[in-house]
Formats: C-alpha cells, structure tokens, sequence
C-alpha cells in the first residue's frame, strides 16, 4: 500500500476524531446554534462560539459519527445546501461581531440527492466561496480527516489553510478518478497517489500552508496532543490576523487563492 | 427497422468537427444514418434533419431543441458585428499533476473543438452596449474547468472591474478537470472570489446558463449570477445524476435538473429562448448602463 493509501484508509477508521472531539478538545464553554433561518437544520454542520483561551471565536465544522446512529444523525458528514447555510450564516454573524473563525473539515464530499438540487447545494456552496473570500474577519481551515471536492473547499477560503499529516483534500475520491478516467475502480491505490491528495504534497503545491504532525499510536489515542499543538498555533495566527487591517487582511486571502492554476502563455 | 444503415451522419451533441470518422460497424449500431453529412439526428426527438434547415440559431427544426453551440458560434449570434476583441487568445494548459497522457488529451480536444482551451473571453457591445463576455465550449474535455479556464475567466472578470464593465458568462460544463487535480478545484475558490470583488463595485454580472451546466462551475460562477438566464431545456446541477441515482437508489423525476426545474425552485430568473438572447442580453445591459 502506497502513503496516499494509507492515509485514506487511516482517515476513513470509524473511530477518527471528528469535529465536535476537536472543538471540546481546543475551546471552551462551546454552545451549539441551530439552522440556516431557512429550511432546516443540518446535521452534518456543528455551528456556535467559544472562547479560544480569552478569545471569542465562532467556530464551524462538518461532523462525522462513530456510529451507524451518529452517522445517521449527521449523515455521515456530507451536508446539504442548509448545511453549508448555517455555516455561512454563522460566519456572517462572527464578521458582525469581530470574531475570528475556525473551521474544521472532513467530509466525502456534499450530499448527492434529490433534495439536494432542488434546494441548490450548488448555489449554497458558491455563495459560500464568494462570501468567505471577502468575510472582514480572519478564517483559519483545518482538514481533520477527509476532504472531498467542492463540498470542502465551501468551508475552506481561509487565510490559513491547515491539515493534520493524515488528511487529505482531493477533486473528487480515489474511487471516483479511478472508475471515471480509467474505468477501472481496482486502481484506487494507483489514483490516490496520483491525485497528490496527502497533506505532504499539499504542502509542496502550497494548498496547504501547515501540516500537523499526528501521534504514532494513532490520533484516537492521543487527541490532546494534537489539539495542544493546534490550540497554540491557533492562538498564536489569529492573535496576528486580528491586529491587521481588513484590506490587508482581504487582500491577501485574495492573493492565496489568485495564484493557483499552471498554464503557458505565448 | 433501421431504414437510414450504413451510411454517415453527425450528431450536433458530439461536436461537429468529429463527423463521420467512426467505423460502419459501429454506426450501423449506434444510430440510423444518412448520406454525407447533409442531415443531422436530433438527440432530443430523434429525428432526422436535412442540416440546411438548421440556422445560426442550431436549433433542431422539427422539436426546437437548443443545440450546443461553440464560442465562435456564440460571438456570431450574440455581439454587434465587427465588435469582439479576444483576451488571452494564447493561453494554453501545462500538466501540473503529470497525468499520463494529458497533452496527448489535449491535443485531441485542440483539434476535436478547434480552440486551444474550454473557454474563450473577450469584450465586445451587445446591442450597443459593451460588455466582457465569456462563453465555455462543451465539446472541449467536457468544458471541463482546470488551470486555464480558471485563469481566463479571472482575468476577465478582472478586466471588467477595472474597466467598469459588465461581464457576462455563457456556462456550459461537466465540471472541475480532474487531470489536473486538485489545482482545478482551486479555480472555484479563484472565480468566485473575483466576482466578490466585481460585485463589490457595483457591477453587473449576467450568468447565461447553456446545456449542461454541473459540478464545480455550477458550485462556483455560474450560480453567482446577480441575474441568471437560462436556455429551455438546459442541464442544470451540482451532482451528476448517475451519482445521485448510485447514492440514494431511487428514480429521479421527470425533468429533474433541467432549466424549468430551476426555475421553479428559484434558482433561475428566466428562461430564453436563444432566438431572444441577444435582445434580452442588450436591454439588461442597458437597464444597468452607468452614469
Ligand atoms: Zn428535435
């Protein structure tokens, strides 16, 4: 098995610490908020504040459970379009109200049925590119375990872009490019490491600005060793981004994303 | 009964350029033909077409089918003639993730549409108005969005910020180019938040809708419209219907995802016919002529 394998297989493990273990683990005093003000509330997207140490901060995170019952409940951490507008919305009201926001993502992607499109999971996450490009408060991402396409980067217009060392963030599941290009679902192993998924090649390709380290003995087994490490650089990057003035602030999450694309000109 | 067999024809949905070249075994199978290129099948009533009949429009004469168009086509039915200036004409993609055979991919798309990437930009007036305009090719890779249409639709709606000028871009789309891998997702990001900044200065950004639009264009700037126009009939969504239909393992309703259905769940302003677009683009401009 190749390193890009592992890491999808290690991600996937049904004990991998999802979001709401993070946000208890990193903040404090954490309330849940509830809805998108327009048609539901969506379980695979935990919302609300906290403090970061002494400071508030909102944080966001698409959820995944342990349980066929927890997944269920979250829908085994691929949102709807409501999803990504409560967390638009919560976004909006940390700009009101000056506080940082934190993300954190892990998801196979946006959920593909029919009241999906009829209630536009396209629109909900284009508007969420748009809207957290310009949000006139800083965005830190973290890719705590899977990171599947546009239902991913909806959360991930950061000025910061983290990943733990066994994340990943791809345009669509090694299964996926396998049996679509190749016609071929038994290359997944092949197109994993093809797809440059893994936090390493992220790093190089500068999607990714910083990569957390994860403990041998398996992140479920040692959470707080790595919420530690998270919670200092967490402090340490937003206490930085909150001196800054808005326009440089905005100019420069402009310039992260401007920059990507390989092409020749002549 | 297949009456037509054995000889040539094209379908419009494939892209022109590709006519004839497949084996007769193969057309013999795949769908009745007629002599030398002179009719078309409709994919959507299936009828045969004598091709004279069809206009600039690419209309299908007999169940008034919208079919796809090419920019070249596009420019000819939609700017004021003698108006349209290209902008970075030249630009062409690398392989950033080495897929094998990607340039061998390319050049085949190259030749198969005629252009040298998925979309072509430019300025030009409509109805005399000026405008940047955009229009995405369906017959390259699927108008598929990696690097260079990321780049080139930026850039336009750069372009348009600073000149203070509307921008309006024609979709059509499979979605993000996965050769190119997660940079082209990168692109939905690198659009939309060019359009922010559009949409910051009061601009007008009109979205036109062509058949099929899906996946990351669909997740990205084409659903950012302030106004979003539709062609009949066009396919319309995020996810692609084999998945959903693989991910939930039911029947997808009868004109599921198609521009009526967006209209109806409010995602649509209005659906055109393309034998109105023109006006309709130059009276919307017009309505939000500055100054
Ligand atoms: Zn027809």
């Amino acid at each position: 098995m190749n390193e890009a394998m592992k890491s999808v297989s290690i991600v996937r493990k049904i004990e991998r610490p999802n979001t709401r273990q993070f946000i208890d683990a990193i903040f404090n005093d954490f309330m849940e908020f509830h809805g998108d003000r327009l048609f539901a509330d969506d379980g695979a997207v935990v919302g609300g504040i906290a403090f970061l140490e002494k400071m508030p901060v909102t944080v966001v995170g698409i959820q995944k459970g342990h349980t066929l019952e927890e997944n269920v409940a979250c829908n085994f951490g691929s949102p709807n379009p409501e999803g990504y507008r409560k967390a638009l919305r919560l976004m909006k009201q940390a700009e009101k109200f000056h506080r940082p926001v934190v993300t954190f993502i892990n998801t196979a992607g946006a959920f593909c049925g029919i009241g999906a499109e009829e209630r536009g999971q396209g629109e909900a996450i284009a508007r969420n590119l748009l809207e957290m490009s310009r949000l006139k408060t800083p965005v830190i991402s973290i890719f705590i375990g899977e990171g599947g396409s546009g239902g991913a980067i909806a959360l991930a217009v950061g000025d910061a872009v983290w990943m733990l060392e066994h994340g990943m963030y791809s345009v669509l599941s090694p299964e996926g490019f396998a049996s679509i290009l190749w016609r071929d679902s038994s290359r997944v192993a092949e197109a994993a490491e093809l797809m440059k998924m893994t936090a390493k090649d992220l790093l190089k390709n500068e999607v990714i600005d910083r990569m957390f380290p994860e403990p041998k003995e398996g992140l479920e087994n040692n959470l707080d060793a790595v919420a530690a490490e998270l919670k200092k650089a967490l402090l340490e990057t937003l206490s930085k981004l909150m001196e800054e003035e808005t326009s440089l602030l905005l100019e420069n999450r402009y310039q992260r994303f401007r920059k990507f694309g390989e092409f020749v000109e002549s | 009964m297949n009456l037509f067999g054995k000889k040539s024809y094209f379908s419009l949905e494939g892209g022109e350029k590709e006519r004839t070249k497949r084996s007769d075994k193969k057309r013999q199978k795949a769908e009745p033909s007629i002599p030398d290129g002179m009719w078309i099948k409709c994919n959507t009533c299936k009828a045969i077409i004598y091709k004279k009949e069809v206009t600039e429009y690419k209309l299908c004469p007999n169940c008034d089918a919208h079919f796809r168009m090419s920019p070249s086509e596009r420019i000819a039915i939609t700017c004021d003639e003698g108006t349209w200036v290209e902008l970075d004409a030249k630009m062409r993609p690398k392989n950033p993730m080495n897929y094998p055979d990607y340039e061998q991919v390319i050049e085949k798309a190259q030749k198969k549409a005629g252009i040298l990437e998925g979309v072509v930009t430019g300025r030009c007036k409509i109805c005399g108005q000026d405008t940047v305009l955009a229009m995405m090719d369906s017959h390259f890779i699927m108008g598929s969005m990696g690097s260079v249409v990321g780049e080139k639709v930026t850039r336009a709606v750069e372009y348009a910020t600073e000149n203070r000028l509307p921008i309006i871009i024609f979709t059509t789309s499979g979605g993000a180019r996965m050769q190119e891998g997660i940079i082209s997702l990168m692109q939905m990001a690198k659009v939309a938040e060019a359009l922010g900044r559009h949409d910051e200065a009061g601009l007008l950004y009109v979205a036109v809708l062509t058949d099929p639009t899906t996946g990351g264009v669909t997740a990205s700037f084409a659903m950012l419209g302030d106004i979003i126009l539709s062609e009949p009939k066009a396919l319309i969504g995020f996810a692609g219907q084999r998945v959903i239909q693989g991910t939930i393992h039911q029947k997808l309703p009868e004109g599921f995802q198609r521009a009526e259905f967006q209209l109806e769940h409010g995602f649509v302003d209005r659906i055109v016919h393309r034998e109105k677009l023109r006006e309709e683009l130059g009276k919307i401009l017009l309505l939000h002529k500055e100054g």
